[in-house]
């Protein structure tokens, strides 16, 4: 093993050797590095939550044809420092009537719930906080203690606003977790684990999303949703409640919910790429053959990986900045009418093919093919029902012209 | 794995007798079905704990956790539906005015 | 001490207090989120007990939906019962009393039976809990049964509780 194979391991054994050299008891050194890892973890993804917000910024500019921050440094890319020294010597003000501890306790838990996503994401095939065999399941716990946070903070601020918000979020998020549970289950069905790292080794030589293009479109949409980013920002609705949950907070307050509220969005992409396409390996077989070993090198993997992560995380934002908001009841009938209806048709028809199929030559085409046949089926299914919805619009307009026009001859 | 089973055989019933007194002495009726929660928990930790340390490899006790969970979760949901249909006829929640079989 | 050991008695701590809390707290809200506090040691408990799976699924259902349930009954019905109101019945000496002695008796019956001061063996090589514990809940000679029964269970109380808490148009 050398640091070049394992830089992780590597540098924990030679501080192993270091520590217990220096007279500490085995167990209390390995204490001692599992923090110190879990240390080095957050400090990784809070440092990239600063230059997501630069990220951001930026790509919204673009977006809205603007420039973006471009004054402080290179490209701007001192902004986001210029930020934080503003929402640290803003005022942080308490609202009379809060309930004090869960206010302060509502930022640090949507922050942690966020950052708990971490433990679980592999940035390269040794390079991980731990393998669950629970993994995905932990994703879905890890997202309920975010909804926590939002209706600990809508309900400590004592503002109808923030309530409000907090009702609307809570209801988005526990009706999006049902198609979000059943899209990961079929990464789950096909890798035959609920492990992270075992997904990304069975999507070696073919992606989970030519497999189930279906699933990923549903996970995206749930994991916007979970987001409460737009079209889905229900929550914040800054034309209708204001800011939503997070009203009443100022200061380093509000930027924890801000850098949650990013990292989750970069979080998701990387979910993305790690459940559907191949994480941080996956490039179709190349990285069996002997000429292309390099490939399974952790320093190789791991831009590979942010890189597919960045990826998803600029298809979220770019849906946030091109879509509308959607009314509340649209969207939980979307959601209960629509995409967990279509997700349990997936998950069954996956599951069926995956047992029928196993083994064949047909295997990837046929469980596309499904794929393709539920989509079409489901576009003929909306064309019908909005064909009739229009005939009977139609019609009623019809009754009433006709009405009108009896009336105004009668007249 | 150095805890011995009475620790959480004890824990469980410590657990169970502080959720017995939340539903006996509470008025609100949600406060009750927290106490009843507190009770099935109790129980599972009981059940998880004889899993792990009789033997792991039958699954008796985990499969008996998780029909645990399924019934708490009916018993909350009809249960809360129930307080709160109560409410909106009689404006109360308080277990002891809910005392017509009809009206 | 070992560290399992450390890890058992801050839960258990964490559990017990919290749970105090759930049945004393005046505020109802207070008594949902120190509810919380409870379940979550509980799954940090499961987690000791090398039981992963239960963990996690207790995050998920206790806190994720039923806690999150709780929080939405008492912002719903939270108009009548308010802070000020006396929370705790009169016969609180009494159902301490029952409490305390069902506490006492458990113990009593719990430290007299024999091998309960055992500690766990390791979980045998080979046996892979989550999959034995997915297998045994759909395998026709063991648990599929009531897997089913349970799912028809949930599917009951999901109309259920529409039907009752929804609001019928006239």
């Amino acid at each position: 093993m050398s640091f070049w194979n394992d830089p992780i391991r590597f540098v924990a054994e030679w501080l192993q050797g270091l520590l217990t050299g220096w007279g500490l008891n085995q167990s209390f050194a390995d204490v001692l590095l599992a923090l110190l890892g879990a240390l080095l973890l957050i400090t990784f993804s809070l440092v990239l939550a600063i230059f997501l917000v630069w990220v951001e910024r930026k790509v919204v500019a673009r977006f809205q044809d603007r420039l973006g921050p471009n004054r402080l440094g290179p490209f701007g890319l001192i902004q986001p420092f210029a930020d934080i020294i503003k929402l640290l010597i803003k005022e942080d003000t308490t609202p009379a009537g809060a309930d004090k501890f869960l206010y302060n306790l509502a930022p640090v838990l949507a922050l942690a719930s966020v950052l708990l996503l971490w433990a679980i994401l592999p940035l390269a095939s040794v390079i991980y906080g731990v393998d669950l065999n629970v993994a995905l399941l932990y994703l879905i716990a890890a997202g309920a203690l975010g909804t926590l946070a939002i209706i600990m903070g809508g309900w400590a601020s004592n503002n109808k606003y923030a309530l409000l918000g907090a009702f609307r979020m809570v209801a988005t998020m526990i009706s999006y977790e049902i198609p979000m549970v059943v899209a990961l289950l079929i990464p789950t069905i096909l890798a035959g684990t609920m492990s992270v790292r075992g997904i990304a080794e069975a999507q070696g030589s073919v992606w989970f999303f030519f497999l189930s293009p279906l699933a990923a479109v549903i996970f995206l949409i749930s994991a916007v949703a979970e987001l409460g980013r737009a079209p889905f920002d229900l929550n914040e609705a800054e034309s209708e409640i204001i800011a939503g949950f997070h009203i009443e907070y100022s200061g380093m307050k509000f930027g924890l919910f801000y850098a949650g509220e990013l990292l989750h969005a970069f979080t998701f992409g990387g979910f993305a790429a790690l459940l559907f396409f191949g994480g941080y390996g996956g490039f179709f077989g190349l990285q069996n053959l002997p000429a292309f070993a390099w490939l399974n090198n952790p320093f190789v993997q791991t831009p590979v990986f942010m890189l597919k992560a960045m990826l998803g995380y600029w298809v979220i934002m770019w849906i946030k900045y091109t879509m509308p908001r959607v009314r509340i009841d649209h969207m939980l009938a979307f959601n209960w009418k629509f995409l967990t209806p279509l997700a349990l048709v997936l998950l069954m028809v996956t599951a069926v093919l995956d047992r029928w199929l196993d083994g064949s030559n047909w295997y990837a085409a046929g469980l596309f093919f499904s794929n393709v046949v539920i989509a079409w089926l489901t576009i003929e299914i909306l064309r019908a029902y909005g064909r009739k919805q229009r005939k009977a619009e139609a019609a009623r307009l019809g009754s009433d012209c006709a009405q009108a026009g009896a009336q105004s001859a009668q007249q | 794995m150095s805890i011995p089973l009475s620790w959480y055989l004890v824990l469980a019933a410590a657990l169970f007798s502080i959720g017995l007194y939340g539903v006996l002495v509470r008025k609100n009726a949600i406060a009750i079905l927290l106490g009843v929660e507190l009770m099935l928990n109790a129980v599972n930790i009981n059940l998880v704990a004889f899993w792990r340390y009789l033997d792991p490899a039958q699954m008796a006790g985990q499969a008996f956790a998780i029909i645990v969970f399924a019934v708490a979760a009916a018993e909350v949901a009809v249960g809360l539906a129930l307080i709160i249909a109560v409410y909106r006829r009689r404006k109360t929640v308080v277990a002891d005015e809910i005392d017509l079989m009809k009206w | 001490m070992t560290g399992a050991q450390i890890v058992f008695l801050v839960c258990a701590g964490l559990i017990l207090g919290s749970a105090v809390m759930v049945v004393t707290a005046r505020n109802l809200m207070h008594a949902a989120f120190w509810l919380i506090a409870a379940l979550f040691g509980v799954a940090v408990l499961y987690a000791l007990l090398e039981a992963g799976f239960m963990a996690v699924i207790q995050v998920v259902i206790y806190i994720g939906a039923i806690a999150i349930m709780f929080i939405f009954a008492d912002m719903l019905t939270r108009r009548e019962v308010r802070e000020s109101r006396a929370q705790i019945g009169r016969n609180w000496p009494l159902a301490a009393f029952a409490g305390l002695s069902i506490l006492t008796g458990l113990v009593a019956l719990i430290l007299g039976q024999p091998g309960v001061s055992r500690t766990a063996s390791a979980i045998p090589a080979g046996v892979d809990p989550v999959a034995a514990l997915g297998t045994a809940l759909v395998s026709p000679d063991a648990y599929v049964l009531p897997f089913e029964v349970a799912s028809v269970l949930l599917l009951a109380a999901l109309v259920g509780a529409v039907y009752i808490a929804g609001i019928v148009k006239k």
